[in-house]
């Protein structure tokens, strides 16, 4: 008899072995708590080092916005969208709140070594976590993004519940997308000084500040390349509820939601693939 | 091997370790700290993938109701093979089984150094898979056990090194493991604290559950284990009563420190 025939048949399992998908995605669900008040005191811990605290929440994104209205309102000049102020909040907004999923969830397992080290738990909570995290900074920063809104007269509509659906897709956008760079610095760490790159081409090419539609005459390929960015659907269809001028497509929530449920099937898969692998020093 | 195991039919394993390996990959210059190294522009230092082998080919049976110390210098492989057998570092080879995931509580073990104590338990009871309720009613245990009443809503970073170690201790035995390993977690608390968490060990090793200590005390080792395996250079040195080993052990020791 092998020595693996004779732990078997004494009932004994292999450790570290990587559980079947679904009883993994179970394990998980089943301990969300934990990846919800990892959030929340990670929050805390973050805010906890400044005078103003959770303030910051939505000082910075307000002063991104203003630093942004200002430089590109500039810039811009008569090629500026309509309404600029309204279509920029809402564009800064809900960008930084997909770069957070990003650019945090690459951090998700590699500066959480400690946890990942020490404690044994389904690893996913970490990209979730994150993500859980950057909802709860999202909240309020809605809130300042209304009072824009209402400031530069933007008519309140029952359009504006449509945020609701638009934002619950985003964060299952979010959740793929934070699971795969998740693993990814994994493999890589040097990935994570490309981040702010791609943070950056992202941001170029979602359309944050500028009007697709004013600034380029023609279609070219660069346009289409840009309409079928998720990312640029997400705030197009924002701003087709929340900013005066600008037409919601419906054609775009079946865009956006297949993009959402797709990142996250994949990311899942792609994530839980490594399982083994995460804490491992080299 | 086999016919190791094939003795012990009549005894339930707990633990089976199959000839398992670590090896490490690391990537570094190799090269020793010279001022020759030095100067040599950005690019001329080339980075070689270097392997250590931190355990080699190690196997043992581990039954029920034993608790086991592990001894052995230090970078004899103990806390790599330790962390394996929780499934934290995989395995280049071979394979371990277990009959119940074994925990690891070590002095590493980091949780959030900036939140207090209080968040730090409900953290970690949190991830050892406690529900919020369950842990919330333990708090005020956890707290007492480690000796920390004053000091549990300071954040952890202010703690002394022994403070936090008790209070690491404190989260992880409120769960009755099945198999628990404790990894020089003693070493750092007094001597009052020393006795409630030997004396929590024997309760857990009672309830069936088997414990693992590393240590450098041979003293903790004698009092609390029924079997002691020696680790030198990631090979199993040797494996059995508690009193021959640590034996031979002192002796070891005190014949390579002369020189």
């Amino acid at each position: 008899m092998s020595i693996e025939d004779y732990a078997l048949a004494n009932g004994l399992k292999r450790v570290g072995a990587r559980q079947p998908l679904t009883k993994y995605v179970a394990e998980a669900v089943r301990r969300l708590d934990f990846a919800y008040t990892l959030a929340s005191f990670t929050n805390e811990a973050t805010n906890a080092k400044s005078r103003l605290g959770s303030w910051w929440n939505i000082l910075l994104p307000t002063i991104q916005a203003g630093t942004y209205g200002l430089i590109f309102g500039l810039i811009l000049g008569a090629s500026k969208p309509d309404n600029f102020l309204p279509f920029l909040f809402t564009g800064v907004f809900l960008f930084s709140f997909i770069q957070s999923a990003f650019t945090q969830g690459a951090g998700a397992i590699v500066s959480n070594a400690g946890l990942v080290r020490s404690l044994s738990f389904p690893r996913v909570l970490l990209p979730i976590s994150v993500v859980i995290s950057s909802v709860i900074a999202l909240a309020p920063q809605l809130l300042v993004l209304l009072v824009v809104l209402i400031f530069t007269a933007q008519p309140i509509t029952w359009g504006w519940l449509m945020l609701i659906p638009l934002v619950i897709l985003m964060t299952i956008f979010n959740l793929g997308l934070s699971m795969i760079t998740a693993r990814l610095t994994v493999h890589m760490q040097d990935l994570n000084k490309l981040i702010p790159f791609i943070t950056r081409i992202l941001f170029y090419t979602s359309g944050v500040f500028f009007s697709v539609d004013k600034i380029f005459s023609t279609e070219t390929l660069l346009t289409k390349l840009i309409r079928i960015n998720p990312i640029f659907e997400f705030l197009n269809l924002a701003r087709g509820y929340l900013v005066q001028g600008y037409q919601v497509h419906a054609e775009e929530w079946i865009s956006v939601s297949i993009w959402s449920i797709a990142l996250l099937v994949f990311g899942l898969i792609f994530f839980w693939g490594a399982e083994e692998r995460y804490g491992r020093e080299d | 091997m086999a016919a190791k195991t094939k003795v012990a039919a009549d005894r339930k394993p707990v633990v089976v370790v199959d000839n398992a390996h670590i090896v490490y990959k690391v990537y570094a210059s190799g090269r020793r700290a010279t001022r020759a190294g030095a100067g040599g522009g950005l690019f001329s230092k080339k980075l070689k993938l270097q392997e250590v082998h931190a355990v080699k080919g190690v196997s043992f049976t581990i039954y029920e109701g034993e608790s086991v110390g592990v001894i052995g210098s230090n970078g004899s492989g103990k806390s790599s093979l330790m962390r394996a057998l929780a499934g934290l570092t995989p395995l280049s080879d071979g394979a371990i089984y277990a009959f119940a995931r074994p925990n690891l509580l070590g002095v590493g073990a980091v949780l959030l150094p900036a939140l207090s104590g209080e968040k730090n338990v409900l953290l970690g009871g949190l991830a050892m898979g406690f529900s919020k309720k369950e842990i919330s009613a333990k708090v005020e245990d956890v707290t007492a056990f480690a000796g920390l009443e004053d000091f549990i809503g300071l954040p952890m970073r202010t703690y002394s090194s022994g403070m936090s170690a008790r209070l690491r201790f404190a989260i992880a035995a409120a769960k009755d493991h099945d198999i628990l390993i404790i990894d020089e977690a003693l070493a750092v608390g007094d001597q009052d604290f020393r006795n409630r968490s030997e004396a929590r060990m024997r309760e857990m090793r009672q309830n069936a559950g088997t414990v693992f200590l590393v240590s450098h005390s041979m003293k903790s080792i004698l009092d609390t284990c029924t079997r002691v395996i020696w680790l030198e250079k990631g090979e199993i040195r040797m494996d059995g009563d508690p009193k021959k080993v640590t034996d031979a052990y002192n002796k070891y020791v005190g014949s390579t420190t002369i020189d």
